[in-house]
């Protein structure tokens, strides 16, 4: 025991301890508290100056009068369709990818080489993806600005994050209820099929719907490759061009030449893109909520 | 030497670089309860899970010698490994019910087989349940959560699910280890009475259990097979040192 620790009498000891764990609370709390003061006001922000301009029309009438007037209808469209789109490919690419990823892909440098290039691909940055479309679908494939390129590309980028999250959820069933299933003469895919899959859907769909969400923001991949400034009608076709919710913003924001004049209207489409992407949020939360409640065998 | 169900010939077995069974031969008799015991890590369940060949699932396996049943290798090129694990069902350590419905899980194997129609399955799930001496306590819950079984039923759902594909064989890999004494009376009153219509092995580290339940015996260490005969002669008259000291709690 060395000679400092024993000079300072017990009392006083323990009075410092108490001192550095206040201190230590501070450090963590603050932080913490400033974050979500500086969030709940750019809710408030929003609201305040976005909820005026809100009503039936704005939601369902294209913009007027050189976009200071009418709704916003033609970008919810856009939006919603260039997202379905983008699921319609990497969904159903991604579920299998992940599938083969954790259940059939050998545990060796190739296979690791290969999952930690997807997890790469998830940071890559959005307006990479964005001329890589243009490079790919727009003039490779000649897809044109379009729905479908730009859901396409959407789709590229999302495709990472939906093998991780779905391997991810794959990984979380119990071994025991494959080795269960094949040891009564199941093969592997039937397993799979009946004994893994069903039990990590709600996993895969909470990781889908968190893309979900990030896509409709999403306004790099979409710049060149379909999203247009201006359009009356909705697209019927997926090789028509479309407006999209975050693309209007920008133009409002910064673009317009009258920007002081339609700056509610600019509030007012953040508003509805933040709602409907908290929309998803939401659910992906409840289902998480629920299989946390459902998944007994994790006890 | 008995007559025999399943022959085990000079079987040597590897995990990569590591000798886990030596040159291990017997044989099993049919409609019997032939328990393996041995202290842990001394590869009874390794052996057992070679029956029906679920360590093929384990990357690095390595296997010399010959496992038959009924005279038929079962690492011959004309086994299907999906027919072999419908003949020879296994009940593993710990419960391990599918997160389905108690009716579903006894259904699952009789799907995936293809055993007939709407009616036949729930047929055999009673069936089975009943073999199983569980159906009068599930019967009225068919529809519930495998998982609100208590730890012993679920064992015994395991071994319903275990013979609704109508088994010839049934591997037991110590079953009641994760069992309160109660219910590992009702499951080993279970694995006597399933000895009439099928083969069963048993493996064990509790030779009381061993004792209680056998009527051949296998005595393994570090992956040798020391000692193999009537229970009640490996009980009373060891003929082996090793499994004398195992027997009377030197080691264990």
């Amino acid at each position: 025991m060395s000679t400092t620790e024993t000079s300072v009498p017990p009392a006083r000891k323990l009075r410092r301890r108490r001192f550095g764990d206040n201190v230590g609370f501070l450090l963590l709390a603050v932080p913490l508290a400033l974050f979500v003061l500086f969030i709940l006001y750019m809710f408030f922000y929003l609201f305040r100056n976005g909820l005026g301009v809100i009503n039936w029309q704005f939601l369902t009438q294209a913009p007027t009068k050189g976009m200071t007037e009418g709704g916003i209808w033609p970008c919810i469209v856009g939006t919603v369709l260039v997202t379905f789109v983008s699921l319609v490919f990497s969904v159903p690419v991604g579920i299998c990818a992940a599938v083969y990823l954790s259940e059939y892909a050998p545990a060796n440098f190739l296979t690791r080489a290969i999952r930690s290039a997807i997890r790469s691909l998830a940071g890559i940055p959005s307006i990479v993806y964005g001329l890589f479309g243009v490079a790919l679908f727009v003039t490779g494939l000649k897809f044109g600005l379009s729905v479908l390129s730009s859901g396409l590309t959407l789709g590229l980028m999302n495709l990472p994050w939906i093998i991780a999250t779905a391997e991810e959820a794959i990984n979380a069933i119990p071994g025991s209820f494959r080795e269960g299933a094949m040891a009564l003469g199941a093969t592997k895919w039937e397993a799979i099929r009946h004994n893994v899959l069903p039990y990590a859907f709600p996993g895969i769909l909470t990781g889908v719907l968190l893309a979900v969400a990030r896509t409709m923001g999403e306004t790099a991949p979409i710049l060149f490759t379909g999203v247009t400034y201006y359009t009356r009608t909705i697209p019927t076709s997926l090789s028509q061009k479309f407006m999209a919710l975050p693309y209007h913003l920008f133009t409002l924001a910064t673009q317009h030449d009258q920007i002081s004049t339609v700056r509610p209207i600019a509030f007012g489409t953040a508003l509805v893109l933040l709602v409907i992407v908290l929309a998803f949020d939401a659910v992906a939360f409840v289902i998480r909520l629920r299989v946390a409640g459902a998944n007994k065998w994790q006890v | 030497m008995p007559e025999s169900k399943i022959t085990v010939e000079k079987l040597n077995l590897w995990f990569g670089e590591n000798h886990v069974l030596k040159d291990v031969s017997f044989s099993i008799p049919p409609n019997a309860v032939t328990a393996i015991m041995g202290p842990s890590g001394c590869g009874k369940s390794t052996l057992l899970r070679t029956v029906n060949r679920m360590n093929d699932l384990i990357l690095g396996t390595r296997v010399t010698g010959d496992i038959r049943i009924d005279g038929q290798s079962i690492f011959a090129d004309t086994t299907d490994v999906i027919d072999l694990r419908k003949r020879v069902g296994m009940v593993f350590q710990k419960p391990n019910p599918f997160p389905k419905s108690i009716l579903e899980n006894v259904a699952f194997g009789p799907r995936i087989h293809r055993m007939g129609n709407h009616a036949d399955i729930q047929q055999r799930v009673e069936q089975a349940l009943r073999h199983a001496n569980l159906w009068d306590e599930v019967k009225d819950r068919l529809h519930d959560n495998a998982f609100s079984l208590s730890g012993g039923q679920q064992q015994r759902l395991c071994t319903a699910r275990c013979l609704s594909v109508e088994p010839e064989i049934v591997l037991l890999d110590e079953p009641a280890s994760a069992l309160d004494p109660h219910s590992t009376a009702r499951l080993e009153e279970l694995i006597r009475q399933l000895k009439q219509d099928y083969t069963v092995v048993i493996v064990t580290h509790n030779m009381q259990q061993a004792a209680r339940v056998s009527d051949w015996c296998a005595f393994l260490m570090l992956g040798e097979l020391v000692e193999f005969g009537r229970t009640e002669n490996i009980f009373t008259k060891p003929k082996d040192r090793r499994t004398e000291d195992f027997l009377t709690g030197k080691f264990g």
